[in-house]
């Protein structure tokens, strides 16, 4: 501990703390441009400069360690002065563009120019002026307006590990951009518009779109992937105009991805917003109870065991819930929430989790990993790993594709025969996982998805318990899951182990993404919210309610169970997902014993009391899971091949095909009529 | 006068030999072993006794820096680094020792990573000084060859290696944290101190980074002793120095004196007077293009020290001293220096970056009269809100010259305002 004396105040703070986190923890506010918690400190910005006794001049408060018996003084006329005088060299050549630039409401700048700046201008000369700069189809460049706190250029190279944003020049010429204008190839590179501090780097696709005073902020969770990030849903009237990430230590801290960021304007496109019933080979509008009926219909004439349920990805645990009591009301068990077809066993919960924890990723020292593409699957747990590799003593392999991360890791090789080759200890990478302190490893759905999936999660189960990753202390056996949905339903035991193939009527919930076979001749109910896959095959449509349009419970691949909440309204006649199955079981003569979300909510408490809880997680029980089957040969392959777009929402938003295009089929060849 | 025989720099005009035989014949090389084997601490205290003030500009005791070196660095190599990238407008000394002298700097590179325990030298050299560089590299390759560095040097069983790097010429990399970056293959911007560079500096080791003239004068200081040289100038500026005279005199010169030696001696002795005499002075910058102007009245008495010079408000430097006769436009001179600060800035922190080019052309401005009388107080201001606010002194560096400026000669800023209103409004005239 040290202690100093800030305003006359003595304190006494932690040592290798800053001289503004010591005021900050004592409440003095420091007003800053360039620092960043989270980010390397650069000191450049000079905004933070306060009065040090005995220091010949003043010092910069964010880069200074506290020591004993420091006198700190930042409330005398002298510091006022300096930074009105730092504040006025930053709006010299900062342009008066703000009422048409986006920043405004919520830009540092204007907020500290109201503390700090004077109401006129001293400065006669001509205002230095930047191109603008491409950054891509997510972010606008305009870089007159940057004030070079180089936070993004950090940000790039600490947190997202591609080091593609830097400052070119020198003096008033520096330009802060990317080499040659390239666009940024990082799936977090939105997280740069939140710590732009001013307007350089602002939201392409919201350019112009709305005022943060007009918008209604809602706290909620994604369901982009499997991660659960904490966000924060900006709408106008019906409209979700923005996603912001909110801060979550345990998950996210303050990133987002981009897809989670940038996916939300597909939620205005293909939507479902009435229900529809086919006729002959063509879906035609319908009123709610036209649907019923054409589904009570099929359902009379139907042996009860004959009727199946697949749920997507984005299912709520509700709608699941609620969809499950249905067909075992009809005389099915015939459900399934691993509609890729994962070999992943409901009979242990710490088989399928993250058990680690995505915090718990920084107290590993050996990570390997199989069959899967960490940085598509969850860039979020991808830059816990990268942040854990920059603490240094940390060692990664990975079993599968080789694939760019941004972190280095050793390539062992490409499907099971190696994991089988580690477990016998032949394998060199045996050895580093041996010495490992404590280790992880991390099981893709690439390596699940497989004829053999359930003898690589037996396999992977034995390295965890071979190479001491499951103690009472320490669980490093990890399930990567890559849907929203997927634990949730586990968890309800939205599985059976019966097939699609002798079902006749087929009920998807929003499930889109299947892999399993659906007969020609099976009578196909799509409920969801976009007009994909599944609804193209379906013969009755169900409009439902997006992740932004409901109060729905998910649990994330941690097995932390988080609640998404309304925003906005779902469009037209789609109705909340759970109330549309409520309506369904009465029409069908199997009245559901639920009219609320809280009596839904007991329900899924009946089955699991992990529902009743809260975000905490709960200790782990270690089981036998997997199988002790033959492994095939073959590499395991990601499965997604395109980060952009994996679920109908991503799928039907133009700023993730423009993604596509530019960023990942930009070599592609152009015909003489495109564009 | 400073004797022949004191002076250090023997053959700074290189007139004799500059080869390894020719440095020995001066002097260089001599009992170099006895010295290295005579210990770290003794050649740390023995700098300390001699109470050497850096050369670079900053004037920090070598032997000081070189007793804040770790005497354990916890299996961290230790590098010394040396400064050679002489940029400061005026200053023309550690060029000479480069190419005249380099034996001089090589032996002294050896015995200052003795005395801080280093095992290898880089010398950071500017980029446009490529002849120099060869020079240097010339004399490296010979001690090599001597056996007089790299393993066992000079027979004493210290293993020490010494490396050359050409710059690219930017002012800034002479800052000694940007210096390192950029010999780390970064970009030369200044770093965040602390943490200093004994503690973290090249490759995140204990560095010591130390001007040429500093390391080319200790070998002569460790052989003829600290009392020998403190034996010059006066109580905490002792020793000799190079001094760099340019501008309206009649012989410019580099010259080695004693510290203290009045302004007006310096000029007269060895630079040949100012041009057209005395009395045609005007101002004098004593110590490099940062040191703020003294006008002639100052100059008469000047003591040319670091604390003669800091009483008249005002530094030696690097001792450039520019002498600027009757026939010199002061304020298109400084504008000129401002724009160099300006082109010269790195852009990595606020007031320097965006400042500089302010005073820059405000001063384009005032050296065509086309301003009012309050810019010059704003323009002062301005100079006071970047310096010492900025991560490294070229903010200093930038608002110092135009202070002095203001400082000794607004009356001749005001009446350039006021013929400039007097021709414009006579323009307007005779337009209407």
């Amino acid at each position: 501990m040290a202690k100093l004396t800030i305003d006359g105040m003595e304190v006494e703070v932690q040592n290798g703390l800053t001289v503004l986190q010591a005021c900050e923890q004592i409440g003095i506010e420091i007003p800053r441009f360039c620092y960043h918690e989270r980010l390397t400190i650069a000191g450049n910005c000079r905004m933070c400069l306060v009065e040090m006794e005995r220091a010949p001049k003043p010092v910069a408060s964010c880069s200074m360690p506290v020591g004993d018996g420091m006198v700190i003084t930042t409330n005398s006329p002298a510091v006022q002065k300096m930074r009105q005088g730092v504040m006025e060299f930053l709006l010299i050549n900062h342009p008066l563009d703000c009422p048409i630039c986006d920043q405004g409401g919520e830009c540092d700048l204007q907020d500290q120019a109201l503390a700090f700046g004077s109401d006129h201008s001293r400065y006669d000369e001509v205002k230095r002026a930047v191109d603008d700069k491409s950054f891509g189809p997510l972010i606008r460049g305009i870089m007159t307006r940057c004030i070079h706190c180089t936070r993004c250029v950090r940000f790039s190279n600490e947190i997202a590990g591609v080091p593609e944003m830097g400052a070119t020049g020198r003096g008033e010429h520096t330009e802060i951009g990317t080499y040659i204008n390239n666009a940024l190839t990082s799936e977090l590179s939105g997280n740069m518009i939140d710590l732009c501090p001013v307007g350089a780097l602002t939201s392409a696709p919201y350019a112009f779109a709305a005022r943060p005073w007009e918008l209604k902020k809602t706290e909620s969770i994604d369901v982009m992937d499997a991660v659960g990030s904490a966000i924060r849903i900006d709408a106008r009237g019906p409209e979700v105009m923005r996603i912001l990430p909110r801060l979550n230590e345990d998950v996210n801290e303050e990133w987002i991805s981009d897809k989670t960021r940038f996916a939300c304007d597909g939620l205005k496109r293909q939507r479902l917003d009435q229900p529809y019933v086919r006729h002959g080979s063509k879906l035609e509008p319908a009123t709610w109870d036209a649907a019923f009926a054409a589904i009570a219909a099929k359902v009379k004439s139907t042996d009860g065991s004959r009727i199946a349920a697949l749920a997507g990805d984005t299912a709520c645990v509700e709608s699941m819930m609620a969809l499950k009591d249905l067909l075992e009301a009809l005389g099915s068990d015939n459900v399934e929430c691993r509609q890729d077809g994962a070999a992943l066993d409901p009979s242990c919960r710490a088989g399928y989790l993250f058990n680690t924890t995505i915090a718990g990723i920084e107290e590993a020292d050996v990570c390997l990993i199989i069959g899967s593409n960490t940085r598509h699957e969850a860039p979020i747990i991808n830059a816990r790993l990268r942040k854990r590799y920059l603490m240094g003593g940390f060692s990664a392999g990975l079993i599968g594709e080789a694939v760019e991360l941004t972190f280095p890791y050793t390539p062992l090789g490409a499907g099971p025969e190696i994991l089988a080759e580690i477990l016998s200890g032949k394998h060199g990478f045996a050895n580093i996982l041996k010495k490992a302190t404590n280790p992880m490893l991390i099981l893709g759905q690439g390596a699940l998805m497989r004829s053999d999936g359930a003898a690589v999660l037996g396999l992977a189960r034995k390295v965890a318990e071979k190479f001491n990753m499951v103690r009472d202390d320490w669980n490093g056996f990890n399930v990567l899951h890559t849907a929203a949905a997927r634990v949730g339903g586990l968890d309800i035991g939205f599985v059976s182990d019966a097939t699609l193939e002798s079902a006749e009527i087929i009920y998807l919930l929003g499930a889109d993404d299947y892999t399993a076979n659906i007969p020609d001749d099976a009578f196909v109910i799509y409920q969801g919210h976009h007009g994909d896959r599944g609804a193209h095959r379906a013969d009755v449509v169900l409009p439902g309610a997006a992740y932004t349009e409901k109060n729905a419970t998910y649990v994330n691949t941690e097995g932390r169970m988080q609640q998404t909440r309304l925003a906005v309204f779902p469009p037209g006649d789609a109705r909340e997902d759970w109330a549309v199955i409520r309506a369904l079981s009465g029409v069908l003569g199997h009245t559901l014993p639920y009219d609320t979300l809280a009596q839904v909510r007991g329900r899924m408490v009946q089955i699991n009391p992990l529902f009743g809880g809260d975000d905490s997680l709960q200790k782990f029980t270690w089981g036998d899971f997997g199988s002790g089957g033959k492994t095939e040969p073959g590499g395991f392959a990601s499965p997604i091949s395109n980060f952009y777009m994996t679920d109908p929402i991503s799928r039907a938003s133009i700023t993730m095909a423009r993604c596509t295009e530019m960023l990942l089929e930009s070599d592609k060849g152009k015909t003489g009529t495109d564009g | 006068m400073l004797k022949d025989s004191d002076r250090i720099f023997q053959n700074i005009y290189g007139l004799k030999d500059t080869s390894l035989a020719g440095a020995k014949a001066i002097g260089d090389w001599d009992g170099t072993k006895k010295l290295i084997t005579k210990g770290r601490e003794w050649i740390v205290d023995e700098m300390k006794a001699s109470g050497l003030r850096g050369r670079g500009g900053a004037g920090f005791g070598t032997g000081m820096k070189w007793s804040f070196m770790p005497k354990d660095s916890g299996g961290r190599p230790v590098f010394l680094v040396i400064n050679a990238d002489e940029g400061e407008p005026g200053t023309c000394k550690d060029r000479e020792i480069l190419r005249n002298e380099p034996h001089k700097l090589v032996e002294g590179a050896l015995l200052a990573s003795v005395g801080i325990g280093a095992g290898a030298a880089y010398v950071y050299v500017r980029g446009e000084f490529f002849r120099e560089a060869e020079a240097l590299q010339r004399a490296i390759d010979e001690a090599y060859a001597a056996g007089l560095i790299g393993k066992d040097a000079c027979g004493s069983g210290y293993d020490f290696d010494m490396y050359v790097q050409l710059g690219a010429g930017a002012y800034i990399c002479g800052e000694e944290s940007a210096l390192l970056q950029s010999l780390e293959g970064k970009k030369g911007q200044p770093r965040l101190k602390p943490p200093f560079p004994a503690n973290v500096g090249l490759y995140g080791c204990p560095t010591t980074v130390n001007n040429v003239e500093s390391i080319a004068v200790a070998p002569t200081i460790l052989r003829r002793g600290a009392e020998w040289f403190s034996g010059f100038g006066r109580e905490n500026n002792t020793g000799t120095k190079l001094f760099c005279i340019s501008g309206h005199v009649n012989t410019p010169c580099t010259v080695e004196e004693t510290m203290g030696i009045s302004l007006k001696e310096l000029i007269d002795t060895h630079a040949g007077g100012v041009r057209g005499g005395w009395d045609s002075l005007k101002a004098v910058i004593p110590g490099g293009s940062s040191t703020p102007m003294i006008p002639k009245a100052m100059c008469e008495t000047a003591v040319m020290d670091f604390d003669g010079l800091k009483e008249l408000g005002t530094g030696l430097g690097t001792a450039a001293v520019i002498v600027m006769d009757q026939s010199t436009d002061l304020i298109r001179a400084i504008t000129r220096l401002s724009r160099f600060y300006s082109h010269e800035s790195c852009g990595q922190c606020t007031p320097c970056r965006e400042g500089t080019g302010w005073m820059w052309r405000m001063m384009e401005r005032m050296a065509d009269g086309n301003m009012t009388v309050d810019e010059i107080d704003l323009l002062e201001e301005v100079s006071r809100q970047i310096e010492g606010h900025t991560i490294c002194a070229l903010g200093d560096a930038a608002a110092w010259p135009i202070q002095g400026l203001i400082r000794h000669f607004r009356n001749e800023i005001e009446q350039r305002i006021v013929d400039r209103n007097i021709i414009k409004k006579a323009a307007a005239g005779a337009a209407a």
